[in-house]
This record gives C-alpha cells, structure tokens and sequence, in this order.
C-alpha cells in the first residue's frame, strides 16, 4: 500500500566498488577502466578543477533537486582528494558548464556521476602526488596527503594550490587509480550536514523562482481549457492597457502576457483569460470507468517474465485479485518557474530541469535554432518527483524571451497550471492469480499490468514540450517511451521480488495518453509493489501463515532476509499479538529495480470503522543501499517516500471531465497534512561498505484494500465484523 | 446571543418554574435493567444497513464525534445558550458507552429523552423529533451502532449552571415543551413527501437549528423552519422567510442536501457541512424526499421573479470583480481589501473558473439578514476534513483587523446583495473574535 | 504609498494597495523567504508572521498592513548566524527540496511565541495549514520539538 518513490540514493556502484575493495583487500588487478559516466566523459577537467588558491570546483551534471546529491558528490570527492568539504565549490547540471549526464533520475545519480567524481577525485590525487613528488624530488609513495596538502618526510610540502600552477588537468581518465578504502573515510560514510540545507532556511535565493536578474519580468501564461482546445476569438485591447504590461504573446493557440510587475502580470493573466475564448471538444476519457478504458485501450503486450511451467498450478488451491490505482500527480509544492535570456541570438533558460541537455535540444527544435544557440543552467525548483512541469515552464520562459530581447522573462506556472498541465503517473491495473500448494508455498504465480508509459520527457525534438504543442508550428503529439528491464517503466518491479519456482508476468503497455503521463517518482514500482505485497499478504493469510514468515520462505537471498529481519525485529513484529480492535499492521519486501537497494517495511495502521478514514501510526523501514554515503540522507530519503507514498494511497486520485482536468489546487487533490502524520517512522540504515549495490526506493504494506486511494469501504454501510473483514473491490 | 438569552427572564423565572413542575411528579423513570453486550452476530446485515442509512439521516456522528477522536465515542462539544453539552459516548463500550443497554432502553431514550438508567437527556440531544421515528428504524439504528467498535471513552460531563445541571428539571422542560408521538403521514401529501416529512421532521431534526428558540431553548412550532442558531451560526429560514436570492427549487436542494454546494446558493457550511456529508450517505430517493418536503415550505415563485432576481445578482457580480480584479479600488476600503484578499478566487475569468467559486450575489450568506456567518466564514475560512476534496477558503481572521473585516463586509453587502446594508457587522466580530478557536 | 514595518525595519512601498505582501516581500524587498505555492491559501508556503499571527502573505493586500508588524524568514537570522528555529531545523536536516521549509519555521514561530511548550498534538494541529511534499514532516515535528527545548 504506501508506495514508492524515487529516491537518489548515496550508494555507490559495483565497479567502482568492488576496486576499492579489491585494493582494500590486497588485490593486484585493478580495474583498468572508467566507471560511471567517465567512461562518456573521460578527461579529468571535465569533473574538476582546482584554482590557485588550492579551491576545488567539482562538476556533475547531475541536478540536486533536494535529494541531496550535491552533498553526497561534494564527499566523495571532498574524500578521495583529501580536501576539506569547505574548499569545494559544486557546479550542478549546466550545459554551459557541465558535461551530459542525461536525465537526474531512477536512482542513477551514485552510480553514474558519484563513480566518475569518486574515480576522477582519486586518479587526480595521485596526479598530485606525483607532481609535488616531482617538484620535491622525492618518490610518491614517501608523501602524505591532507587538507589538499602534499606533505614529504621532514615537512616540506606543496599544497595543491601550487601544484597546479601552470598545469593542466585536461588529461584522460584511465581508471587505475586507488580509492581510499572505505576502512579509512573521513567524509564518506558519515552524516555529513546537507549543504543546501542553510542557505535554503535562512533566505537565500537558492530557487530558480528566487532568480532576479536586472531587468527581469515577469510572465504568465494563459493555458487552454483543456488539451485540444483551440482559441476561437481574442479581444487583446483591455488586457495591453493595463499597467505593467509589457508584452502579450500570441502565437497560434499560445497566449501569454509579460508584465514589469509579478502582480501585474497576474492581472493582465486574469484580464487574458476573459478576453480568449476557446472551442472546448470532450477529449477526456470517462472518469467512472477508468480501469475498464484503461485495459480495453489498445497496447502491446509481453512476457516479461517466465519461470518453470508459469502461472497457477494445477491442483493446488487459486487466489485472485486485481489492484488499481488512478492518475497521480507530482503535486509540487512551488510551481514551476524559469527564467529565460535571449540576447545577440543566444538563448540561456535557468531552469529546474531533471535534464539539461535533452531539455536544450528539445527547446532548440522548438525554436528552430542550432542546439548550440541555447544554454540550459539548472538552478534548483521545489522537489519534483519526476517529470513535472519543470522543462514545460523553461520552454514557456525560452518562448515569451523570444519576444523580449534583452530581458530575463521569469514565467511563473500558478497552481492551477501546475496541478492540470503536469504530466500524471499512469493509471494502472494489475490482475495477479496465484497459486498455494499443500506446504504452503506459492507455486504458481501469474500477474497481468496494465499501464501507460512512464517516459513522455523531453528528449530531441519538441513533441514532448507542452507549450510547443500550441505554437503555430504545432509540435506533437507527445511521444512515450519504454524504459527496458531491469529498470523498467510501468513494468518496473512488476517481477516479484521473491524466490518463485513457477511464475509468468504479461506486461500490457497501453499506448494512447488521454492524460498526459511521464516519469512519477519509482515509476511503476509503486504500484507494483502496493500489489504484489498486498496480494502477498492475502496469501498468506490464505496459508494460514505470518506474513513475515511467509515472505522469509520465499526469499533466499541473505541481504534480503536481512532487511525483512531487520524491519520486523524494529517494528517488534509478533505473529501472536492481537492488536486493538480498529487496528492492523502490514509488511512489505522490494528490492528496487530487482537489482539495486533492499527495502523492507512494517506498519500500523488504524482504521475508523465508521466513517473508513485509515491512518498510518507508525512505520518501521529497514534499507540496505549497499556502501551508504550519507546515511541521514538516505533516512530521509526513505522516510520521506514514505509518507509521499501515504499520501498517494490514501488519499490521491487526480480528478477530471470530459472537458478538463478539475484537480485544479490542493483543495481539488488533497494531500496528507500533518494530522495524518504517523507517529514515527523509523529507517535502519544497513550500511555494507563491502557491498555493491545503489540506490534505496518505495515499500508497500498491504492489506485488504486493493486500490488507491485507499478508504476502507464498508460494503453497503456495513460496518458489521463479516463485512468489515471483506476484500474489497 | 448568549448574553441575549440569559438576559430576558433569567435563570431565577426558569428555577421557579421548573423546579415546581419537575420534582415530585415526573423526576426520576425507572431504570432499565443493564443487558450483556449483544454479539455483532445477533443482528442481521439489512438491518445494519437499513441503520447505517438511518445514522446518517440524522448524522449522529456530528455531534457524538470529538474533533480528532474516534466516531461515535462522543466529547464534541455543543455549545447551547445555557452552556456546552458533550455528544455521549454511543459505541457499545460497556463502562464508558452503551453496551449495557438493551434494545428498549435504547428505543426509550430516542422516543423520551430517558437514558437507560432513568435519568434524563438534555434536549440538545433532539429526541423532541427522534420521537416520531418508527419502532423498525429505532431498532436498526440500536443494530447499526451495537456492531460498531466498543471504544473506551469517557465524556466530559455537561457544563451548565444550576440548576439545569440538576437533570431531573428537565421533566419539567419536557412536561411543557416535549410532545412524544410517532410520525403521522398527511394523506393529502404524497408518499415522497410524506417520506421527507418523515425524515426532516424525524431524525434529520431540521427544525431544531432552523427554527427559532424561545428563552427556555424550546423550538417555537408555530414558526417553524423561519430561521434559527446553531454553534454560533445562523440557520437559514427554509420557507417564506428564506434570504436566497433565487428561490430554492427541489432539484437544488437535492443537489445542495447531497453535495453540500450548489451554485445558484453556495455551500454548506458551519454545522450544515457536516449535515451535508451525511446526507451525501443516503439514498438519492431519500434525499430528494426531503428536498420535496423542504421545498414545500416556501410558497411557489413567480418564474418572472426568479430571472429577474438572477439577472441582478449576475450584473452585480461581473461589475465589482471587474473592477476589483483590475486593482483600482481606492486604497484602505473595502474594495481594494476585496481585490487582493478575495478576487484571486472570487472571479471568473473567462471558460476559465478553475475554483468555481460561490457566486457572492447568489450567496445565502452575503444576503443573509445578519452578518454573523458572513464574519465567520471571512475569519475562519472554509476547510474540507482533512484528505479529503472540497471547497476551500483560507481564515482571514488573524490577517485582518476587526476595522478591516468590518470594511470588507460593508463592501461585499454593497455590491453583492441588493438588501439593505447589515447593521451590527463589528458587534458579529467581537463575538466572534471571542468564540475558542479564534 | 503604504509603510510597511518588515523586521525591524519601515519600508515605503509604492504601487497597487491590492497587491499580495508576497510579491511585495519578493520582488520590491527582495526577501526569497516567503514562497509562492498556490495564492490561494492552501499550502502555507508563503507564511509571514504578522504581529505574532502567522498569516498567507499571498492573500493579504498590503493595504491591510500599515502600521503592523512583519516578520520574515529573515527576520530570524541569518545563514552565519541562524535563529534557534532556524538551527533546529538545520540540526535536524529538517529539508529536502526546503521549498517548504521558510514557511514551516514562520508558522512554528508564531507557535511558540504563544506557546513556549507546546505538545506534539499542539505542534500538529497548528501546523496543519502548512503542506510538504516531500514528506519530510517527521523531521519538521523534531525540529519544531528540539526548538521548543524538548528531547526529540
């Protein structure tokens, strides 16, 4: 039930990894090549850089979108080149500064930009040492290293500072540099204090909506009704008076009005939406009969996994169920916002991003301009989740600069852009038989998903930049996207996570996007997980058997146990105790992606008998994430999924019309406040510095509802004990 | 309003009175014998729907829930003009709730106002209309709640000065003002209406807040529905009396009595939100019966009056948000309060009215007689339960001065409602201001 | 031209009386503390403290504000030197995306300035206005606690 979430997480990859371990252990075969995205990327220079004053500027083109990422990178390179984490400056996702490390997302961030600054940092260390051994005329391996300070026996030194005086770090990765062991991190592997965290609480203009160039305006938009409307008339004579306005763009069915003035530029938003008037065709599909359309759409269909003989078996007992959940929302708390430069035919767009680079070919396109006219510069947004509104806006603000040369245009989505123009999470069905046989034992297992993709983001053309559908250019339709196995899209973790001997996963991806969709925070994950682990303690149920012990049957692998272990021992999980009338409990197993981070999850929840209102208590999570950077980050990466993914289970469902999307503001979609709070939620970290692995993820919990948002429905009003303990549909 | 009330004739009239008529003759009733918890099992499922149903006909659960607390284990306060009465316990929590009361018990305090014990009710509890439900709906109404959780929880006792917190007064009160009988159908009235009837005047105790009270907090029958109080609120007139612009028609009302909002009037609020939420639980053939029956308390409309009084609140409406939302409103008014405070919502732009919001000259509230639930609704603002979809209002109450409220509901009643201006606005503040919560 | 008294400190402010303190805070005092979430008073993101209430600064005009007192994120220190609220929630990485943070410490500031001990239903009902996304809200009650002077 509580699902899931993206999560960056701070673990660090296999290769890179298992090399230091290697190191660390006495081996003496190295891996020889780049790891991460060095391998792209390989020059040195590329990553780092270190001043004359011995300041060391690491660049990622990964974006810190609250995950904190930025921290995680700034210790592993503050680690491995042995400065003070203070002598770093970060340089985040910037196509004037960065290289191309594609999209900030699917938990990829360690593995891809932490490898490379880890490999990078360490290779340009030992660069160091053998340039101070060559200006002191000693061996490298008679000199120490520390706070960015070569130091020979007797005390002569060279800080890097000078060492770099008239060299060059523009030099090729080559992968054979030593890590520091885990065994000896100072920086790494500790609760190193987020840095974005003070500037962020104390005021600093750290948002991209906090950006105030000189001359800046401010720009809004005036959206359509819905999707396929199309502008039929336009009085602009009242709007163009207004105080402040500067400019009203109109180009085909794009209306949008800039303004010296942020209220003013509200206004004249306000004065444009009465004077545009649009044809309104029913586009929408039927909101009572979601889960029918969403199956009866047309898709293609795959076995995406199979093992033994598949699905039920023949003379051992058969449960059913099927499990949905409808459109979700990102739902960020800022809207979206971005400031766009368009000077001497150059266009900058600052923006919050997961994707610099494919937003600035994407938004080139749009433009119809070579891709080196435009820069995108990622400046930190509210948190995303996804792919939100966040390249739309940029594209938005690149747009209206156009008709401004000179000015910084600062477009400002108002919630009710934000809330009915993001693209949602899919709609999803999972229809799941399995079978039990005479031990008890799951042996058979059949899942059937429906979903639509997750991946409608930005890439090389401007089909996927909302704004660009309605230029006279007419961009589009958005294009959608598989991600394959292991990752997966809607099909991530939709192969279970456990030991089966028999099992058959048909994944139907549904083409067509009544609703514009993309990449919501773990994908599929959440779903399939809110499913399997609900069905997961039906069977067991059906077995007559706890459900931890349940699932401990059907997991072999030991780190996995560990974390269902871990998370019932913490959570103090007795399959005797009787717990109060009203409440329950629930457990869950992932492993995200089936290959990267563990997750176990235990809760209490309680339930109003009469009215169906269910609230989380508490929440036990236990996470091994392989070698853990930052452990607190990873804490609240996890706690803070789950309660995301409370929100979304109990209470979230974007609502519509034939003619539009009602879920306007956050009295339209509500979301978990603080009364709903759990109790406590607690995550053990399991840090295994010897471990590969990456990123952390979702849970679910499960229990008898079997869609979101989740009330427990009393069947006719019923509140009696044989009703309440029903399945519901 | 409570000043009001304990002004008049005062507590010394109403302790002559009662106390003569009370003691002695009808104080005490006969305790009925405690019964053991019945099993869930002994009731059978209709008639645990048939109660469900019937639960939320008279929403219950209004007054018998805490704020935060579990349903039906009681403590909401209801703040009445002698003092604040708490919603009992009624989950079948055999020390804190009533799961030693056996079925007549029960059914005798719904029809008499008599706990099982044999003390008496206060009429905050409305058995005054519960007398008239039928002995088939009281028994489901005893299943429905007999299968609930048992939920330990002891209710605050009433707060009330003497000596109406000595409850054997209270069979005086009953002696002149209580009129125990089961609902009797008009025959001349359809069955439809004949079953609002039956409901409104039944369990969903209308007539209790929207009926005015005399000094002994008694419902005045022979104005019934011409409007009352209820938690600080007023309640509307429902007949000739009513202050909506438009007249109500059935079709409305249904969709206001299930919906809890319907745009020619606004939305329920105060106490009536949580009325409406219930309502929402009922049948539709229900609700529609109750609408038939309340539309039946105002005379017809002429149709030319209902388009006319539409057109006027329609005119007024587009000329103040136009030139509110265009800023110009002199500066310190209530205009300019209205366009930045207001306007963001109260406006509609174009195909665009994302938030819908009440269309102010059609509001019952803006053209109500008083300002007071004008004033609360301005400071406290309008919240859905929490997770859960609905109209929304921020409280402007701490952002506002009591001078600037004042203002603001001068401006709206100007410029919204064709009435005369309210009289008393800062008085309704101060009240108001003075009210927990705020 | 309205005065208004933010931090300390009076400010002349010219244009539109009607104008949300937000966009005024933002755009004329350059104060990044308060945020624009929904101008509708549903999120709690641009919460100011107004003569000790907390209030949504998108829905008061500044017109209301002549002669009361502001208070704003910054207002309660700075990033060298971070009031106790402020070192509370740093303490305890109350953050994620932080968007919604200012305002959660703005609200929690006028919690105890009204109450210096509160309880944690206390701290929960009057937090309620105020959303996070990010789900950080466990972190919020303990800084919100920790500040108050209480173990977390």
């Amino acid at each position: 039930m509580l699902g899931g979430a993206v999560v960056v997480s701070f673990a660090m990859a296999p290769r890179a990894f298992a090399q230091g371990q290697n190191k660390a252990a006495g081996s003496t075969t190295p891996a020889a090549a780049p790891v991460g995205d060095l391998k792209a990327f390989p020059y040195l220079d590329s990553w780092l850089g270190i001043d004359a004053t011995g300041r060391v500027t690491v660049f990622s083109g990964k974006a810190e979108l609250g995950q904190g990422i930025m921290t995680a990178l700034m210790q592993c390179a503050a680690e491995q080149l042995a400065v003070e984490p203070a002598t770093i400056t970060m340089v985040m996702a910037s196509t004037a500064r960065t290289v191309n490390e594609g999209y900030t997302a699917g938990s990829d961030s360690m593995n891809a930009s932490g490898n490379a600054i880890l490999q990078a940092a360490a290779q340009l260390r030992a660069v160091l040492v053998g340039w101070a051994a060559a200006d002191l005329s000693t061996d490298p391996s008679r000199l120490t290293v520390a706070d960015g300070v070569v130091t020979a026996p007797g005390g002569r030194r060279r800080s890097y500072g000078d060492l770099v005086q008239g060299r060059s770090l523009h030099m090729k990765a080559d992968g054979a540099a030593d890590l520091i062991p885990p065994p000896q991190y100072k920086i790494m592997g500790r609760d190193y204090p987020r840095l974005d965290i003070p500037p962020k609480l104390t005021g600093a203009p750290v948002f991209v909506q906090d950006m105030r160039p000189e001359g800046m305006v401010h720009a809004r938009v005036v959206r359509p009704p819905n999707y396929g409307a199309t502008l039929t008339s336009l009085d602009l004579s009242g709007v163009a008076a207004l105080p402040g306005v500067l400019k009203v763009v109109h180009q085909g069915d794009y209306l949008a009005v800039a303004a010296e003035g942020e209220y003013q530029a509200i206004i004249a938003m306000r004065a444009l939406q009465q004077a545009a008037r649009w044809q309104v065709s029913k586009t929408l599909p039927d909101r009572t009969d979601i889960y029918a359309s969403l199956k009866a759409m047309p898709a293609t269909s795959q076995v995406i996994a199979h093992r033994g003989s598949g699905g039920t078996q023949p003379g051992s007992r058969v449960l059913q169920a099927a499990y949905r959940r409808p459109y979700v929302m990102h739902g960020a708390i800022g809207p979206s916002c971005a400031v766009a430069l368009f000077e001497a035919g150059h266009t900058t767009v600052w923006t919050h991003s997961q994707g610099v680079y494919p937003l600035r070919a994407a938004i080139a396109d749009m433009l119809s301009v070579p891709e080196d006219a435009v820069d995108c510069i990622q400046v930190q947004g509210s948190g995303c989740y996804g792919h939100n509104g966040a390249d739309d806006a940029a594209a938005d603000a690149a747009l209206i600069a156009q008709s401004l040369p000179g000015r910084p245009v600062r477009v400002q989505w108002m919630r009710e852009d934000e809330h009915g123009w993001e693209p949602y999470g899919s709609p999803m069905v999972a229809e799941v038989q399995a079978s039990l046989g005479r031990d008890g034992m799951i042996d058979g297992w059949n899942y059937e998903l429906w979903s639509m993709t997750f991946m409608t983001r930005p890439a090389k053309s401007a089909n996927n930049l909302m704004p660009a559908w309605y230029i006279p250019a007419r961009f589009g339709p958005p294009e959608g996207a598989e991600i394959p196995l292991p990752s997966g899209g809607g099909d991530r973790n939709a192969v279970p996570s456990y030991t089966l001997a028999n099992e058959q996963v048909t994944y139907h991806y549904v083409k067509p996007m009544p609703l514009r969709v993309s990449a919501l925070r773990s994908l599929g994950g959440y779903f399939n997980v809110f499913a399997i682990e609900s069905f997961m303690d039906e069977l067991a149920k059906a077995a007559h058997a706890d459900p931890v012990a349940f699932r401990l049957k059907h997991l072999t692998d030991p780190r996995a146990k560990a974390v269902v272990e871990l998370a019932a021992q913490k959570f103090g999980w007795d399959a005797a105790q009787r717990l109060p009338s009203g409440h329950g409990r629930g457990f869950a197993y992932v492993r995200y992606e089936t290959i990267k981070a563990y997750c176990a999850l235990a809760v209490e929840v309680s339930v109003d008998a009469a009215t169906g209102q269910i609230r989380l208590r508490r929440a036990v999570a236990a996470v091994d994430s392989g070698n853990a950077v930052n452990p607190t980050g990873i804490k609240t990466q996890i706690q803070g999924c789950i309660v995301q993914a409370a929100s979304w289970t109990l209470y979230e469902s974007v609502d519509y019309s034939e003619t539009e999307i009602t879920s306007r503001d956050w009295s339209s979609y509500p979301i978990l406040r603080f009364d709903a709070v759990p109790e406590s939620v607690e995550v053990h970290v399991i840090n295994r510095p010897a471990s590969p692995s990456s990123a952390p993820e979702r849970r679910a919990w499960g229990r008898r509802p079997r869609r979101s948002p989740m009330r427990w429905r009393m069947p006719q009003g019923c509140a009696c004990a044989t009703c309440r303990s029903r399945p519901q549909r | 309003m409570r000043r009001r009330w304990l002004a008049g004739l005062g507590i010394v009239l109403l302790v002559a009175v009662l106390a003569v008529l009370s003691f002695g003759l009808w104080a005490r009733r006969p305790a009925i014998a405690q019964t053991a918890v019945p099993a869930p099992a002994s009731f059978d499922h209709a008639t645990i729907r048939q109660g469900a149903r019937l639960v939320a006909a008279g929403y219950c659960i209004e007054c018998h829930t805490a704020a935060g607390g579990q349903s039906y284990a009681g403590g909401y306060p209801v703040p009445t003009p002698f003092g604040t009465i708490y919603g009992s316990n009624i989950t079948p929590d055999p020390t804190t709730g009533i799961g030693h009361w056996s079925e007549p018990a029960f059914v005798r305090a719904m029809r008499q106002g008599i706990a099982r014990d044999g003390s008496h009710l206060y009429p905050a509890f409305p058995y005054t209309h519960f007398t008239r439900i039928s002995n088939g709906d009281a028994r489901a109404i005893y299943a429905y709640l007999m299968t609930l959780p048992p939920v330990r929880d002891r209710v605050p006792p009433p707060q009330l000065p003497f000596p109406l917190n000595v409850r054997p007064v209270m069979a005086g009160w009953n002696l002149l003002f209580f009129h125990e009988g089961r609902f009797k159908p008009k025959p001349d009235r359809s069955a439809q209406w004949n079953r609002g009837a039956y409901l409104a005047g039944g369990l969903g105790h209308c007539a209790a807040c929207h009926s005015p009270r005399n000094i002994f907090g008694a419902e005045n029958r022979r104005e019934a529905y011409d409007g009352g109080q209820s938690e600080g609120w007023s309640a509307p007139a429902l007949g000739r009396h009513s202050p909506a612009p438009l007249p109500w028609t059935k079709d409305e009302l249904a969709t206001y009595l299930s919906n809890g909002f319907v745009p020619t009037h606004g939305l329920a609020m105060g106490p009536m939100a949580g009325v409406t939420r219930q309502l929402a639980k009922l049948p539709p053939a229900d609700v529609r019966a109750i609408a038939t029956f309340v539309a039946s308390l105002a005379p017809a409309p002429s149709a030319d009056a209902a388009v006319a009084a539409a057109a006027a609140a329609r005119a007024a409406y587009h000329v103040t948000t136009a030139t509110a939302v265009a800023g110009r409103g002199p500066a310190k008014t209530g205009a300019a309060i209205f366009a930045g405070a207001c306007a963001s919502c109260h406006f509609e732009g174009g195909d665009q009215p994302f938030y819908r919001p009440v269309r102010l000259g059609l509001s019952s509230v803006v053209n109500e007689p008083d300002a007071r639930d004008f004033v609360h609704i301005v400071m406290a603002g309008i919240q859905p339960p929490s997770g859960a979809a609905g109209r929304w209002m921020p409280p402007f109450g701490v952002a506002l001065t009591d001078r600037q409220i004042t203002l603001l509901a001068q401006y709206v009643r100007s410029h919204f409602s064709g009435k005369p201006g309210w009289t008393g606005i800062a008085r309704a503040v101060s009240d108001a201001r003075k009210e927990p919560g705020s | 031209m309205i005065t208004l008294h933010v931090n300390g400190q009076d400010h002349a402010v010219e244009g539109d009386p009607a104008t949300p303190l937000l966009y005024v805070l933002r755009n004329d005092l350059r104060l990044n503390g308060a945020k624009f979430g929904c101008g509708l008073g549903q999120c709690g993101a641009c919460t100011v403290v107004v003569d000790d209430e907390p209030i949504f600064s998108c829905q008061v005009p500044i017109s209301v504000l002549a002669g009361r007192r502001v208070t704003t994120l910054e207002g309660l220190g700075t990033e060298k030197e971070p009031g106790p609220l402020q070192k509370a929630f740093i303490a305890a990485q109350a953050a994620q995306c932080g968007y919604c943070i200012p305002g959660m410490i703005m609200r929690a500031h006028a919690l105890l300035k009204r109450n210096a001990t509160p309880s944690d239903d206390d701290i929960r009902r009057w937090m309620q206005p105020n959303l996070c996304r990010c789900g950080t809200h466990p972190r919020i009650l303990d800084a919100i606690r920790t500040a108050a002077g209480r173990v977390s």
